[in-house]
């Protein structure tokens, strides 16, 4: 040590008070603080997406949970609705009739079809099962707010307009391009552009003026201002009787056929109102009728439209109508499923997990029961429905879209979790528990049996309920399963076919009907729901029962 | 039927219960001490010699029932009946018996079918007695047997911690046979689709269209089972999430682990778990609702063409599920570094983010490359979000602005509905499945292997 | 930094005669106080770890801090260079002066500081890094040496200093973890020495090692005094006979008694000091 050279280095001490160091710790320092800020950037991204999140789905979502509904009345005054036999009455007729006295002035087929289609065309099932279970109303007449049809429901909550822009942004272009050109005027209150119409004589001959092809001469000769558009996007600029503008102005000037002319044609109604500077606007396509909404509009000023909570979307099951669509069947489908899950998995997993902590040689076979408990936690949840399609279903030939095999199929997914979480709680309980009842004289059965499970249980039970809340949102290995079967009815037992929350929340997701969304996303904050119960239950537990050694 | 056989046998378990321990306090001579077990021993060593071997006879029966009394049924058929059927329509013959013999008739079955259901009725319920007959006589015979070997000395309690023991045994075996249950099933379907396409066009092809309706005798001749694009769009989408969320969930974790007080970090913490914890379909509806329609937008608004279900929105919805994996994971890792290189480095007059960038990642970085791998592992396999939020056709591109497909998509979708197992379409489901299976396997074990090995070093 | 008129007062005050450290060979009589300690007490949340303490510590010099586990000594050495800022809800109340500047004062910045007054840790903790980024990672960040051949130079001598360089010159670029516990301990205390502090802090820097490595660090100490303050805590009361010219004596987080190594273990003035060294308390 002493013959090595020791001399203070001092070409390479720092100079503290220099410009350049304070610089030097200027800018370290400012790296900290970016460091800092990217972190807490990070943190505020992850947390303002799941508000984004919920947020989203609760703006969708609240309005499902009213209905909008009118107060019909009917007399039940039918001949066809008997005190005996309450339930074959021909509700169709009565309900139609009772609502469609709403408008006496109404005539004519399509009209009062379309009054009909303002009521949920279920609302006869529902004037049927209360008159089922009030027999004694029948012959007089009752009261009773029936919903209404999914566009109108819409409507009144204000999710979808009455009326929509006529023109889309592209047509508005292609019609200002023509104004740019300053070959739109307007005469007599009516937008005309002129066209050079070239009058072909092989569309219009000399000798029969009448039957000329004006529509194409039209056509053609609007084409020269958009040689580059398909004729569908600006052929519709022109009106119906733009034609008939040329055929007057040819059979006024028979002259004129193999010439091209100068001609003003009329435009279509929505051009028409955009030229005079307002927004053109048409009923929404939704809708039958702009008759329709008169009505809509007329219920609503007369206070027969209400908006009360929706039960019905807890106490219906699945319905091709929106308005009728509701999550019984999915619910007690769930319930089901996870009962079977919560059966299978629980002894299961605790013997298992009792098995491997507390009796198993440490050996090749436990090794690799421990490794494929692990790995079957993170094996996808598609592949297990795999797994239950091609055995439970194709082997055992057990039926489609039974909560028996889904509950099956789920606890196989469940079961990793318990163990795992059952062997931590086993592992809790200290040593010196086991080694005081083994002194006593117990069997090592009775130890694990008598004192170390009854200790373990709220870490037990916390890892259950956690463990069946992850199963009550899979959905992958349900759809697999067949569980997303369309189901009107809510199961029976665990043999008959049903749907669960999360397949059902899939199904409506993929439905074109503008309630469904709605109602999908009243249907997921009805799951949440469920999984912050579950889990404030596991959290409660874990807080209130496991203790610390 | 099957609900009286069980209660029948409950019934005989009670029964043995009380018997066995009737007989052993018959034995004991009214001395309860003389006994080696205690009496309740030998009423419950009893019961499980009535009930086990029972109810396990009844459970194989009831699973080899229906496939066997199918045999039997095909085999009654005349040969004429089945001549040049192909397997599917056989199947569809014995449905049509099998709902004809519920009462469900339709059209004019013809007089053979009148019989083979009638047939049918009768096996099932002469299995069903058979069955009954079986169960009780071994329950009985499990009585009898071990209600003669109970006397005082006899070791009740031995006998039921060695039952109790097998039940044990036969639990934890369950991961075993899962595993074993997926990787045949996978295997199986997935050699029957390889004997109908090849391997070669499966796993280089270019062109996947398996929707493509194959007529019969002409199997291969139709769809196209190319499954590089599909393979390709998983991975795009995978990267989209991971680009979502590693960034995210590192720097949070960061932040978490260094920089926050623990108030702070006890109110975010829970607040990220939260994202772990959402149902994988509600994000898949987030996709659609929400995020899809705002990239839309925005993509038309920078005069971009985005597609409505462009894998940049599927992935990086995925990528918000993700980050509290990549934060959890960091953060164990973090914390893992002993706090002795915390204080070297300070020591040393290193800042908190010198420290962070320069001492505590390079030491956590296995730990955070294991949690990164598992969450890749976990993005290949998500399948909800993708099935609402990706796309059907399958497209060989890298444009994220484009749709693409996954595998899990088209597991779904060539599989949602009714299926039958013997067409290319539904089986090359089954060989995406078994890539899956195997892909996430790998990453599985690679990523704990990390993990292990990290923890190992601090410990 | 030369010592300032105003501190001789101290000197005098303290109760080290001139004489004590004479004894030693080759040590200077006068000792200028490189860092002060005036009435510090350091504060763990609620609980009080410290209780006035003042303490001088000389240039150039080695300071054991002895005293029964708990005594506060490592809460005193880690006040020093402020490495209890890092510790949620440590609060230090009076004043620590390094060269009449007080290391507390809301201007100093604790990462120049302990640029200043390095450390040495109980257990070695070197960085999963080669031994040479080990050692390059302190000037690196202090922006020392601009170019590789510097950061070399610095390295090297460091090494050297360290009294490892011949054990490791071949290996610079294995991980500094793979090295033996009392090489590790020495690279961490050539990594201290690269960034040039003027006092070295060794928190039981032997407590982890055998018998021969610890002869070696001490060896080490004993050579690096004449360019370094040092402050070394210590449980070994032989150690601190061994290699310290000055020793404090801590007990239940007080200061009891403090003065040339010598005169403390020979002939101290506090009857509680006495029962240690004698081995009845501790």
């Amino acid at each position: 040590m002493s013959d090595t050279a020791i001399k203070p280095t001092q070409g390479h001490r720092i100079e503290w008070g220099s410009e350049q160091q304070l610089k030097n710790v200027k800018r370290r320092y400012a790296a900290d603080r970016r460091l800092q800020l990217f972190g807490l950037g990070a943190i505020s991204l992850a947390v303002l997406l799941l508000g984004i999140l919920v947020f989203s789905l609760v703006q969708t979502g609240y309005k499902s949970f009213v209905q909008t509904k009118v107060l019909v009345e009917i007399p039940l005054d039918h001949p066809s609705i008997k005190r005996d036999e309450p339930g074959k009455g021909s509700y169709r007729v009565i309900v139609r009739n009772a609502f469609r006295s709403n408008f006496p002035e109404v005539s004519g087929r399509r009209d009062l079809r379309n009054v009909d289609r303002i009521l949920s065309s279920q609302a006869r099932f529902i004037v049927r099962d209360y008159v089922v279970a009030n027999p004694e109303l029948v012959g007089q007449t009752i009261k009773i707010a029936l919903p209404l049809s999914d566009p109108f429901d819409q409507l009144h909550k204000k999710v979808i307009p009455s009326q929509i822009a006529a023109l889309s942004q592209r047509e508005k272009q292609l019609f200002k391009s023509l104004q740019d050109r300053n070959v739109v005027s307007i005469e007599n209150d009516v937008t005309v552009v002129q066209i050079d119409a070239f009058i072909d004589p092989e569309k219009v001959a000399a000798q029969d003026l009448d039957a000329g092809d004006y529509e194409g001469v039209v056509k053609e000769g609007l084409r020269s201002y958009f040689l580059n558009y398909q004729p569908s996007s600006y052929e519709p600029i022109l009106a119906d009787n733009a034609a008939d503008a040329v055929k007057n102005f040819v059979q006024q000037n028979p002259g004129v056929v193999g010439q091209t002319v100068q001609v003003k044609v009329p435009v279509s109604e929505h051009y028409d109102v955009l030229n005079k500077g307002s927004e053109p606007f048409v009923t929404n396509p939704r809708f039958d009728s702009a008759k329709q909404i008169e009505q809509y509009k007329a219920l609503n000023e007369k206070n027969l439209i209400s908006t009360p909570f929706n039960w019905e979307l807890f106490f219906n099951s699945d319905s091709r109508f929106p308005e009728q669509a509701g999550l019984a069947g999915a619910i007690v489908g769930s319930f089901y499923t996870l009962l079977v899950c919560f059966l299978i998995s629980f002894p299961v997993g605790i013997s298992a997990a009792v098995y491997l902590e507390e009796f198993a040689p440490k050996n090749r076979y436990t090794d690799l029961i421990e490794v494929n408990i692990n790995n079957l936690a993170a094996v996808p949840s598609v592949v297990f429905g795999l797994l239950g399609l091609a055995v439970f279903l194709g082997f055992f030939g057990m039926p489609r879209s039974a909560p028996l095999v889904g509950g099956m199929v789920l606890s196989l997914m469940t079961l990793p979790t318990i163990i795992i979480a059952t062997r931590a709680a086993l592992k809790a309980v200290p040593p010196s528990v086991r080694e005081a009842a083994l002194g006593v004289g117990a069997s090592r059965h009775q130890v694990v049996i008598h004192h170390v499970l009854p200790l373990a249980m709220p870490g037990i039970l916390t890892g259950t309920i956690i463990g069946l809340a992850q199963a009550l949102g899979e959905t992958a290995p349900l759809l697999l399963i067949g569980m997303n079967a369309f189901i009107t009815a809510a199961p029976g037992g665990i043999l008959e076919p049903a749907t669960a929350l999360p397949t059902q929340i899939f199904s409506w997701a993929d439905s074109p009907e503008r309630g469904f969304v709605s109602r999908t996303s009243a249907a997921i904050l009805v799951l949440l729901g469920f999984l912050v119960i579950m889990n404030a239950i596991a959290i409660f537990m874990r807080q209130r029962f496991e203790r610390s050694w | 039927m099957i609900s009286i056989v069980f209660s029948v046998l409950l019934i005989l378990v009670v029964l043995g219960y009380f018997f066995g321990r009737q007989r052993a306090l018959s034995s004991s001579g009214g001395t309860i001490g003389s006994l080696h077990s205690r009496p309740p021993y030998h009423g419950m060593y009893v019961a499980s010699w009535v009930g086990i071997p029972s109810i396990l006879l009844v459970l194989v029966w009831l699973t080899l029932q229906g496939p066997i009394i199918d045999m039997i049924l095909v085999k009654s058929l005349s040969a004429t009946k089945l001549q040049g059927l192909s397997q599917s329509q056989i199947d569809i013959i014995i449905s049509q018996i099998k709902s004809l013999a519920a009462g469900n008739v339709f059209g004019e079955p013809d007089a053979e079918a009148r019989e083979a259901a009638e047939n049918y009725l009768r096996w099932q319920s002469i299995a069903q007695w058979a069955m009954f007959a079986a169960a009780v006589a071994i329950a009985l015979a499990g009585m009898a047997l071990t209600s003669g070997r109970i006397s005082q000395l006899f070791r009740a309690r031995h006998g039921v911690e060695n039952v109790l023991n097998l039940v044990m045994i036969a639990c934890s075996m369950i991961a075993i046979l899962t595993t074993l249950g997926i990787i045949l099933s996978l295997l199986i379907e997935a050699m029957r689709f390889f004997d109908r396409v090849s391997i070669t066009e499966f796993f280089f092809g270019l062109n996947w269209e398996p929707q493509i309706p194959i007529r019969e005798g002409q199997v291969t001749a139709g769809g196209a089972f190319g499954a590089i694009p599909v393979f390709t769009g998983t991975l795009l989408i995978a990267a989209l999430a991971l680009l979502v969320a590693v960034p995210t969930g590192l720097l949070s974790a960061i932040y978490l682990t260094e920089y926050a007080n623990p108030r702070f970090r006890s109110i975010i913490k829970p607040i990220l778990e939260i994202l772990a914890g959402i149902p994988t379909v509600v994000y898949g509806f987030f996709a659609v609702l929400t995020v899809a329609p705002a990239m839309r937008d925005f993509g038309a608004y920078l005069g971009m063409d985005i597609a409505p279900n462009s894998a940049i929105a599927a992935g990086a919805v995925m990528g918000i599920m993700i980050i509290p994996f990549i934060s959890s994971f960091s953060d164990d890792a973090i914390n893992a570094v002993p706090n002795s290189m915390r204080e070297g480095s300070y020591g040393l007059g290193a800042t908190k983010g010198e420290t962070i960038t320069k001492v505590l990642l390079p030491a956590a970085l296995p730990g955070i490359m294991g949690g990164i791998l598992l969450a890749t592992s976990r993005a290949i396999g998500e399948t909800m979000i993708v099935v609402m939020a990706a796309g059907l056709i399958a497209n060989l591109t890298a444009n994220p602005f484009e749709a693409v497909t996954t595998v899990t998509v088209q597991i779904v979708t060539l599989l949602i509905g009714d299926t039958a197992f013997d067409n290319p379409k539904t089986l090359a489901a089954f060989a995406l499945g078994l890539v899956l299976f195997v892909v996430t396997l790998c990453l599985n074990v690679l990523a704990l292997r990390i993990v292990q090995k990290y923890r190992e070093k601090y410990e | 930094m030369e010592p300032q008129v105003g501190m001789d007062q101290e000197i005098e005050k303290s109760t080290v005669p001139a004489t004590g450290v004479s004894e030693k060979p080759g040590e200077t009589a006068a000792l200028n106080p490189k860092m002060k300690a005036k009435k510090v007490s350091v504060y763990y949340g609620e609980k009080q770890a410290l209780f006035d303490v003042d303490l001088n510590i000389y240039e150039k010099s080695v300071t054991a801090l002895i005293g029964p586990s708990g005594c506060g000594k490592s809460t005193f050495i880690r006040a020093l260079n402020r490495m209890n800022d890092v510790i949620e809800g440590c609060r230090v109340t009076g004043k620590i002066l390094l060269d009449d500047m007080d290391v507390y004062d809301p201007k100093v910045d604790p990462v120049q500081l302990r640029a200043h007054v390095g450390m040495v840790f109980q257990k070695p903790n070197p960085f999963p890094k080669s031994i040479f980024d080990n050692i390059a990672y302190g000037p690196k960040i202090h922006g020392m040496g601009s170019n590789k051949t510097d950061l070399e130079e610095i390295v090297e001598t460091s090494l050297k200093r360290a009294g490892l360089f011949d054990e490791v010159k071949d290996r610079l670029k294995e991980p500094g973890t793979g090295l033996s516990g009392g090489q590790q301990q020495r690279l961490c205390i050539a990594r201290a020495i690269a960034v040039s502090p003027d006092v070295i802090l060794m928190d039981e820097p032997c407590s982890a090692l055998d018998p021969i490595a610890t002869a070696r660090i001490e060896e080490l100490i004993d050579e690096l005094k004449q360019n370094y303050t040092i402050v070394i805590v210590t449980h070994s009361m032989q150690q601190a006979a061994r290699v310290s010219q000055k020793t404090a004596f801590f007990h239940l987080g007080y200061l009891v008694e403090e003065g040339d190594t010598d005169m403390i273990f020979t002939s101290p003035n506090d009857e509680r000091t006495e029962s240690y060294i004698t081995g009845r308390i501790g």
